[in-house]
């Protein structure tokens, strides 16, 4: 029963992670029509920049993780500036494209500079015991970091007008427009937003991983399949698809096959998406 | 005469595609670009595959690094293990990719755009898992080594064998542009819902030209084991198909030319600068990708003919295209009425 319990909650520490970058690609899905998949990709960027922070600049952990948002939240908004915006209007295959290019330019600088694996220490290295579980303290910083953000994400959302006019332009792009709401500011603090989600989740999760440049390729697959699986736009599906997929994958690496796991979640993407071609819940059309 | 012109040009780059080996095979590093040019029609022919199914339909396959994997591996066990003839196991090499392209196409083309794009991608993602854990099938991390018949020992054998097969590739794919597939294909390419609404049946055009897609990409992938003469699991890495998409975009999507300049190219540049720049080359292959996109969507050959018609127009006074003259027919009316 411990092993069960300990492998949950490792499902929801991975979910955590996945609900964290799924909520910025949903977003940015949702109110830009962008399919951004480089996101993933300044994920691992985040977890470098932690490392060149921490571990090379001699930061405090906590000190760190506000400096790794807030950089990464100004790459964002550059990224939108400058491979997204031209290609705005455009098919979304192109957009789809120029992510790759960002990709190859993220993976082989950080691969060119570093190519070896890093790793990054704890920064409260212990354990607690819980109904016969043990794990790291970092575990439990990484979930509750994980709900802290989300809750403060959803408040901007729903209490402050600059959130509200997110979610207007969401729903209605046009109609937002309409009423004065710019879309190029809107663009901007939308990726400024994902961006740093991305940042929180690598900071919080760089200490249980060890960094690679291509960390972040299989989490963007996986976040694409939360997107999907909980309909493009929904904040809600992504946080429920989010902490879903975390536990069972969890599941599936305890009781079936470790060699497999990513198998089991691309799988279930391609089965969603044979037997309904545009995702779950919302039937967006995709151009 | 731009007929002609054209013509002359193809014949001109052929004449210099047969001749290439017999001046490089005359020094030792010359030989190795031999193998470099080779692997890089190999990847041309991969490009003219992705061709079919995203010039001509508009969908961007990333499983084609997966299906040129499959067709590598696949020819590698016809041939080694089970001691097929070469040339017998090409043919069921490319059936047996075509095979599983239909069965993937056919429920993956449902989807659109970008949900295409994913679906293929976790696709590709799934055949490399299984390839790097199923050591029966990939040979595990010593990989699967292909000891060839002697006569296609030589460098530059392999070499005419590919451009053979290249070339024939380049002719079949303008034939099936040509002939009453490739309109509606195109139809279907630039608005899908009209090309559906005046009947032409969009999820057929695109299933037949994904199958005939992965075809072609066994063939490459035939290639791709010869010239390699050993295979690891990384052959159906998901990058393939990231480089196969950019040497077709970079070269010139929707045209013949495009695939073929954009892979033989940039293969050859990025093996060229692979000991002075390492990893950082895909650093500026990133650059140029997106660069490309952004400012030149239909890529070289594509920018190429663009600034052909625009330098005619401007300068080459009556020789415009057939196209652009129906165009041009009220304004010279016009001019005709007030000269007289």
């Amino acid at each position: 029963m411990s092993f069960f319990l300990s492998q949950v909650i490792i499902g929801i520490q991975l979910g955590s992670q996945y609900v964290m970058v799924a909520l910025g690609l949903t977003l940015i899905f949702g109110i830009l029509d962008i399919s951004h998949f480089a996101h993933g990709h300044l994920y691992m960027v985040g977890a470098y920049l932690l490392y060149v922070v921490m571990v090379l600049g001699g930061i405090n952990y906590w000190l760190a993780l506000i400096i790794c948002m807030a950089a990464l939240a100004v790459a964002g908004v550059a990224v939108e500036r400058v491979v997204y915006r031209p290609l705005r209007g455009k098919p979304g295959i192109n957009s789809f494209i120029a992510a790759i290019g960002l990709i190859l330019v993220l993976e082989s600088l950080v691969g060119g500079i570093q190519p070896n694996t890093l790793s990054v220490p704890q920064p409260i290295d212990s354990t607690v015991h819980f109904l016969g579980t043990t794990m790291e303290v970092q575990r439990l910083i990484v979930i509750f970091g994980a709900i802290f953000f989300i809750v403060l994400l959803q408040l901007f959302i729903k209490r402050t007008r600059l959130g509200t006019a997110i979610e207007a332009m969401s729903q209605d792009r046009e109609g937002a427009s309409m009423v004065g709401i710019n879309v190029n500011r809107m663009s901007a603090l939308t990726f400024a937003l994902a961006t740093a989600l991305a940042a929180a989740a690598a900071v919080m999760m760089a200490p249980l991983a060890f960094l690679s440049p291509g960390m972040g390729s299989t989490l963007i697959l996986k976040a694409f399949v939360i997107v999907v699986i909980g309909g493009l736009g929904s904040m809600k599906g992504a946080i429920f698809g989010g902490y879903i997929l975390g536990i069972l994958e969890a599941l599936a690496i305890a009781y079936v096959s470790s060699a497999y796991k990513d198998v089991f979640a691309f799988g279930i993407l391609i089965v969603i998406l044979a037997i309904r071609p545009t995702g779950l819940f919302k039937g967006r059309e995709a151009t | 005469m731009k007929k002609y012109a054209k013509i002359g040009l193809y014949l001109l780059v052929l004449a210099a595609a047969i001749a290439l080996p017999l001046l490089l095979n005359m020094s030792r590093k010359g030989k190795n670009h031999i193998s470099i040019l080779t692997l890089g029609m190999v990847w041309a022919i991969a490009a003219l595959s992705l061709n079919l199914i995203l010039g001509y339909t508009g969908q961007a396959s990333l499983a084609h690094g997966a299906f040129m994997g499959i067709g590598a591996y696949c020819f590698a066990i016809l041939f080694e293990r089970v001691g097929i003839n070469f040339w017998l196991a090409v043919p069921i090499t490319c059936l047996v990719t075509a095979l599983i392209g239909f069965l993937v196409g056919l429920p993956s083309l449902r989807t659109k755009g970008p949900y295409f794009a994913i679906f293929t991608l976790c696709f590709n993602v799934i055949v490399l898992v299984v390839f790097f854990n199923w050591t029966w099938l990939s040979g595990g991390v010593q990989g699967q080594a292909i000891t060839l018949p002697s006569y296609l020992s030589q460098r530059w054998v392999r070499y005419y064998v590919v451009l053979f097969f290249l070339i024939l590739v380049m002719l079949i794919e303008r034939q099936i542009v040509k002939s009453l597939a490739g309109p509606s294909l195109i139809a279907v390419r630039s608005n899908e819902n009209l090309a559906e609404a005046v009947g032409i049946r969009t999820f057929r055009e695109k299933l037949i030209a994904f199958t005939a897609s992965c075809f072609l990409v066994g063939l490459a992938g035939v290639f791709f084991a010869m010239e390699q003469q050993h295979l690891s699991p990384e052959a159906t890495s998901y990058l393939a198909s990231f480089y196969i998409l950019i040497y077709l975009l970079i070269g010139g999507v929707a045209t013949l030319g495009g695939p073929v300049v954009g892979a033989v190219g940039l293969y050859w540049l990025l093996s060229r600068f692979e000991k002075s720049l390492g990893d950082f080359r895909y650093l500026i292959f990133g650059l140029i990708l997106i660069f490309v996109i952004i400012y030149f969507p239909m890529g070289v050959v594509g920018g190429i003919k663009k600034l052909w018609e625009w330098a005619k127009e401007r300068w080459g006074g009556k020789e415009v295209p057939s196209d652009t003259l129906a165009y041009r027919g009220p304004d010279e009316e016009v001019r005709g009425v007030s000269s007289d």
